[in-house]
């Protein structure tokens, strides 16, 4: 299997390496490698291939035989019935859920707690690593950190336990809530209520670590700018304003870019565990919804065209951001 | 080693203090204290929870339902943790984890490494091609129900361990870091390996992953931790209790008890399960917070290479 692979491989990779990426090389040192055939590769090589054997079949069977199973959004499934299903339906399933009424309340549920997601969570990490940078005591710099990760750790049911336990009537949200003699709130029937406590525990849980990045780029920044801001009269706020965000500029695009494309699959897992029915209205989205229709109710293709376009979605939104970025301030992912 | 990197940075402000060249304004000084606090106060937001957690495990039901347990535990009692030890389902559950987290980390592990190793080598014919039928699913999958059905219907996995520690043993990340280590790794040595008589087997498996122990130990862990925390792929697959993992185990507890028909009888049941509840989120987040403060560092540090390369 893996031979035929390879095979199909051979001429572009033939082609394409040494001609394009080392131009100048190639005078002093001929593309000796790029000369070898398929066969002279493999007589030298072959216990080298045979450690792709392994993670080849599994890409094709885990990965690429899914991938195509997503074709089943156009075709009818049958159980037991051929995974690629059994005949052409065409735009059917997708007609099925644009006139649904009900998919337009996931689909805008999903669109309103992604954008608050990525309002609120792209810009804190952002803040806390700037503000991490001013700390002078390495200890208590360190201590911070390790603390601020910890969240990342934690399994997304043990998250949502701790979000359901301190929203309960009896937790610690309403005990404040009391002390201040308002009325104690069941947040989590109350389907305005879940948006702001899903974006706090996403707060919770990713802002410590998603500073890492920023910690990282923030050390790359020459310290010659900051001198000669100093001797040019710069306070610190301009210093940071002018030379700190610069800095880190690429790594925010790039984050930011990522942030977009996951806009659509807002965190699916969370989500799911902290919903019930009486927070429907706001609080399920499209994942959700497809996890329901397509495995709990078993319409498959049904389920599988809802996911290609929120996956098509994802696609466009990534590629638009990419485009936007590079135009703009000239970072992009690729 | 990009951590120590973090801390190397010439610290001006120590100098300038030392020195005392440079006089510091007052508003700088508020500044800092102001930033000292605030991130006090980020510590304690984070901690709190768990605080919390470990407050309810210790406390009488009664305090809890009256919403008097904080800080610290009320009617200071053990029977809780007897509730839930005597619980076999929970032991074997418990069980089930270490067993999906072993085996699971072990196949990703095989699988990872020698993927990665075969990657790091720029005299491997095709080479372009296998990185990238990787890296492609990365940024195009199968969704939720194509998986479903191949691992459920087609490979008949369901109620199997097979369906938990194989679907997830591929993670492009965790390749790419493991790749570009294994492409710094000295070719002097490898070299000299192989003039010794060594085949490609056996340069990988005594020369190239003995000297490997950092990167595999960082890539270990992450998969370890994500197996260890992963419960939607047995929720999904499985429907024997006997085969769950603890995390499914715990979500099954807290969907009982905070389940809408809970509120209307409100008693005791829903009082005891919130007790109980924390005592098994407790026991599960145990072995994770015990050794966090060990192998922080390695995530970190995996974190920052895979942003460098991937």
């Amino acid at each position: 299997m893996t031979h035929s692979v390879e095979a199909q491989s051979a001429p572009e990779a033939r082609a394409a390496a040494p001609a394009r990426e080392h131009p100048r090389r190639l005078r002093r040192k001929p593309p000796r490698r790029a000369t070898v055939t398929w066969r002279r590769a493999l007589a030298r090589d072959w216990r080298l291939y045979t450690f792709l054997v392994v993670p080849v079949v599994f890409l094709l069977v885990f990965k690429y035989i899914p991938m195509l199973g997503n074709v089943i959004a156009f075709r009818r499934f049958r159980p037991g019935g051929s995974i690629f299903g059994d005949e052409w339906v065409g735009f059917y399933y997708f007609e099925a859920f644009i006139t649904n009424q009900q998919f337009w309340n996931v689909f805008w549920n999903t669109v309103i707690l992604g954008a608050l997601t990525l309002l609120v969570t792209f810009p804190l990490p952002i803040v806390l690593a700037l503000m991490l940078n001013e700390v002078r005591s390495r200890r208590f710099k360190r201590i911070v950190q390790t603390i601020s990760y910890l969240p990342h750790f934690m399994s997304i049911v043990i998250v949502a336990g701790l979000v359901l336990q301190l929203t309960a009537l009896n937790g610690t949200v309403n005990q404040v809530a009391t002390a201040f003699g308002a009325d104690p709130v069941p947040f989590m029937q109350r389907p305005e209520w879940f948006r702001p406590i899903y974006v706090s525990s996403e707060v919770w849980q990713t802002v410590g670590w998603g500073t890492i990045l920023y910690l990282a780029a923030l050390t790359t920044i020459d310290d010659q700018l900051y001198e000669a801001a100093r001797v040019d009269g710069a306070s610190r706020w301009k210093q940071t304003w002018h030379i700190t965000l610069p800095g880190i500029r690429p790594m925010m695009m790039v984050l930011l870019i990522l942030n977009i494309g996951s806009f659509m699959a807002v965190g699916f897992e969370k989500v799911l565990l902290l919903q019930n029915p009486l927070v429907y209205s706001t609080g399920d989205v499209i994942a959700t919804y497809l996890y329901r229709v397509g495995i709990q109710s078993a319409q498959f293709s049904y389920g599988t065209a809802i996911g290609l376009f929120e996956a098509a979605i994802g696609l466009v939104l990534v590629l638009l951001a990419n485009t936007l970025s590079r135009r703009m301030v000239g970072t992009s992912l690729w | 080693m990009v951590t120590e990197d973090l801390s190397r940075k010439p610290d001006l402000a120590h100098v300038r203090r030392e020195t005392g060249v440079i006089r510091e304004s007052l508003g700088y000084r508020v500044f800092r204290v102001v930033n000292v606090t605030a991130l006090l106060l980020v510590c304690a937001v984070t901690l709190y929870p768990f605080v919390n957690l470990v407050a309810k495990a210790f406390s009488s039901e009664g305090y809890i339902a009256a919403g008097e347990v904080n800080l610290i535990p009320r009617g200071f009692n053990l029977d809780t943790f007897q509730v839930v030890f005597a619980d076999d389902l929970f032991w074997t559950n418990y069980a089930n984890t270490v067993l999906y987290t072993v085996v699971g980390t072990a196949i990703a592990m095989a699988i990872t490494s020698t993927y990665a190793y075969a990657l790091s080598k720029p005299h491997l014919k095709g080479r372009t091609f296998f990185v990238g039928i990787a890296v492609f699913t990365m940024f195009f999958s199968g969704g939720l129900i194509p998986n479903y059905i191949l691992i459920a219907s087609y490979l008949g996995w369901r109620n199997s361990i097979l369906a938990i520690v194989v679907p997830g043993a591929l993670s492009v990340f965790n390749l790419l870091v493991m790749k570009s280590f294994f492409e710094n790794f000295p070719t002097e040595l490898e070299e000299a390996a192989a003039i010794d008589g060594l085949t490609t087997y056996g340069i990988f498996f005594r020369i190239v992953l003995p000297l490997s122990k950092a990167v595999l130990a960082t890539m270990t862990l992450f998969y370890a931790v994500g197996h260890w925390n992963s419960w939607f792929s047995a929720f999904l697959y499985m429907d024997d209790k006997s085969l769950f993992p603890v995390t499914v185990y715990l979500r099954n507890l807290i969907a009982a008890a905070t389940g809408t028909q809970e509120i209307t009888d409100g008693g005791e049941a829903a009082q005891v399960a919130s007790n109980i509840q924390a005592v098994t989120m407790l026991l599960t987040v145990l072995p994770i917070i015990c050794l966090y403060p060990f192998i922080q560092r390695y995530f970190v540090s995996g974190v920052m290479l895979g942003s460098v390369k991937g």
